[in-house]
């Protein structure tokens, strides 16, 4: 048994760009995205600090652009807190206007996509099938899971909406925790409102380390994340078996388009370079030196362990 | 404005109310509430007992159905759902969209709370429960800054409940991962945050170390009282910076806030910490039952002697207060 029910080929989807990347930097990442990387769809927008989407926004079109004539299913993913006035309005626009598919990682957007076709983010709270039941009977067609959830909940949730797209965050480093209050600029003695844009100067997130030196989380602006990185590469198998449709890639520096042809060659399967155990691991292992990977939500274990091969619960 | 109190034990509820609680919060002892912790919460038989001693009393006892059904359980919730309705909870405090929609369509009549781990933090996400599910209240996330809170009362067809005293998140309820990444136990799933069951302790040379799974939370210097290792309160080391890098190991405290609270259009003041022992529990409600009552009447607000209750001897207004962020 393999994917989803509308395809039965496990897709990979790129997750929105977390970090606050130089303009021209952003820009020509999802330019080699578009025309190198083999994954189906990207999902692209500013989630994390509504502050940071003036930055670029003078890229958007023409990487939407870019991305749609690679043939690139495009989502435009929504703010993950919403607190301001002035982020209502940008929403409420995003949400009315688009005519492409937006990814709700608010509630709040979703009073605009009702019975519209829409796509569900990670940031918003489906831990059971109750919930996803209820949200694609409203219209939702993809739903990327919370990080969190373990394999027995990703299994009983893609059973019961078979219509609908069912992705787990399946590499980079895992958003753990937002707050009102930026935790960059206060490390920079700063506040939210006079940041200087210092998260800028952390192209995947500040290291926060425990005291005694060990690498534990990573702090951008007013998210937080965890140190490790999200790895199922050895789950993929078990993965498409649950019925999950689509794994989804968590841009961060070092060579993504290398990482996403590593988890495609693994879900083909077949005569891939991968086939032997831990082949696909040791590989992103060396394409992103120097981090941890994890996977232990998905054992229902604690996230920063990594269990790789071993059998799910 | 209401004063709602949490009761973790039938004692601790007999304690709020005594000490004049308009309503006390309380769910059931089992994974289907936020505050799951050991020896904790109420069992079917004595929710019933409770809600009966409360009501004799006129006051009203909301019940926590609110952590996120687990998928493939989520009967379990239901029940808790039907149980607290049967025994004549007065409203429903729940977070998670399907347990909500299951809630308004078996008790159309039973009065919903939406609860502060739905993480509603604007008007719009409000609405869409409030049209979906009739919600009659929001419990606001703590991250909000005063104006902010004053906005939404204005703007949502529904009363606003805020938290006035005890635990502070620095994250947004709801949406925080930080305990299970540690310990694999989370709030969202489990209804514990930083759970005892994963800290340690251990002396390190005179120094006392506090620990939270695998990793080190804090160290204490000579003398320096060892706060518990919840997670966010912790110190660490960012590049040249070590400390409290996220919050200090404060908690909250807004009695000072309490006539801008009712200004704002505030529904109800709320006190967190169900997993707190009946003297607290009547010492903080007394104190706030004196600040309305002051406030009501006209009155200065008395000094509330809530110092000495506060996590490691020190408050903060925390969001509420301009320059947190």
């Amino acid at each position: 048994m393999t994917g989803s029910a509308t395809t039965g080929r496990v897709e990979l989807t790129l997750g929105p760009v977390l970090f606050n990347w130089e303009p021209a930097a952003w820009r020509d990442f999802y330019l080699r995205i578009a025309d190198e990387a083999p994954v189906d769809t990207v999902a692209i927008g500013e989630i994390v600090c509504s502050k940071r989407l003036a930055l670029y926004a003078e890229h958007l079109p023409a990487v939407l652009d870019r991305l749609a004539a690679a043939g690139k299913t495009v989502l435009l993913s929504s703010l993950i807190l919403v607190t301001l006035d002035r982020e209502r309005r940008q929403m409420e626009e995003l949400a009315r206007s688009s005519d492409v598919l937006v990814e709700a990682n608010d509630v709040s957007c979703l009073t605009h996509l009702v019975g519209r076709p829409h796509a569900i983010g990670p940031f918003v709270n489906v831990y059971n099938e109750a919930t996803a039941r209820f949200l694609a009977g409203r219209g939702a067609r993809r739903i990327c899971l919370p990080p969190e959830l373990p394999a027995t909940s990703i299994a009983a949730i893609a059973a019961a909406v078979p219509e609908t797209r069912i992705e787990v965050f399946a590499f980079g480093r895992v958003p753990l925790a937002i707050s009102a209050r930026c935790v960059h600029a206060r490390l920079h003695g700063l506040t939210k409102d006079t940041c200087r844009f210092v998260c800028g100067e952390d192209a995947d997130g500040l290291a926060v380390d425990t005291l005694d030196g060990e690498p534990f989380l990573a702090v951008n602006g007013v998210q937080t994340l965890s140190c490790s990185m999200a790895n199922l590469v050895e789950s993929l198998d078990a993965l498409a078996g649950m019925g999950v449709a689509s794994c989804r890639l968590s841009p961060q520096t070092g060579d993504m388009v290398a990482a996403a042809r590593v988890f495609r060659a693994v879900l083909d399967g077949g005569a891939a370079p991968y086939a032997a155990p831990g082949a696909a691991r040791a590989e992103l292992a060396r394409l992103f030196p120097a981090v941890q990977f994890a996977d232990g939500f998905l054992h229902a274990a604690p996230g920063a362990e990594y269990r790789g091969a071993a059998p799910l619960p | 404005m209401e004063l709602i109190c949490p009761a973790g034990t039938p004692a601790a509820l007999r304690a709020a109310v005594d000490a004049g609680a308009d309503a006390v919060y309380c769910g059931f002892n089992d994974e289907t509430n936020a505050r799951n912790f050991p020896g904790l919460n109420f069992s079917r038989a004595e929710m019933r007992e409770a809600i009966a001693y409360a009501h004799a009393q006129d006051a009203r006892v909301l019940v926590a159905v609110n952590t996120f059904p687990r998928a493939g359980s989520v009967p379990l919730w239901e029940r808790a759902v039907d149980d607290a309705v049967a025994a004549g909870a007065d409203a429903l405090i729940v977070a998670d969209i399907g347990l909500l929609a299951y809630a308004a369509a078996a008790h159309p009549a039973q009065r919903l709370h939406l609860s502060v781990q739905a993480a509603a933090a604007n008007p719009d996400a409000i609405r869409f429960y409030r049209e979906a599910f009739g919600i009659r209240r929001v419990v606001l996330p703590r991250v909000l800054a005063m104006h902010e809170i004053a906005a939404i009362a204005r703007a949502v067809p529904c009363e606003t409940e805020v938290f006035v005293f005890g635990g502070l998140c620095v994250m947004e309820e709801g949406r925080c991962s930080l305990s299970s990444y540690a310990t694999g136990r989370s709030p969202n799933m489990h209804g514990v945050c930083s759970p005892a069951s994963h800290v340690g302790y251990r002396d390190e040379g005179g120094r006392m170390v506090s620990r939270l799974g695998d990793f080190t939370i804090n160290r204490f210097g000579p003398g320096e009282p060892a706060a518990y290792p919840t997670l966010c309160k912790g110190r660490f080391r960012a590049g040249e910076t070590s400390g409290y890098l996220f919050e200090e190991p404060v908690s909250l405290d807004a009695a000072a806030l309490l006539p801008a609270l009712r200004e704002a259009g505030v529904t109800a003041l709320k006190i967190e910490g169900r997993q707190r022992g009946r003297a607290y529990i009547e010492a903080v409600v007394r104190a706030f039952r004196r600040a309305l009552d002051a406030l009501d009447a006209g009155r200065p607000i008395p000094p509330g002697g809530l110092q000495a209750l506060t996590e490691g001897q020190t408050s903060t207004e925390g969001a509420y207060r301009k320059g947190w962020r």
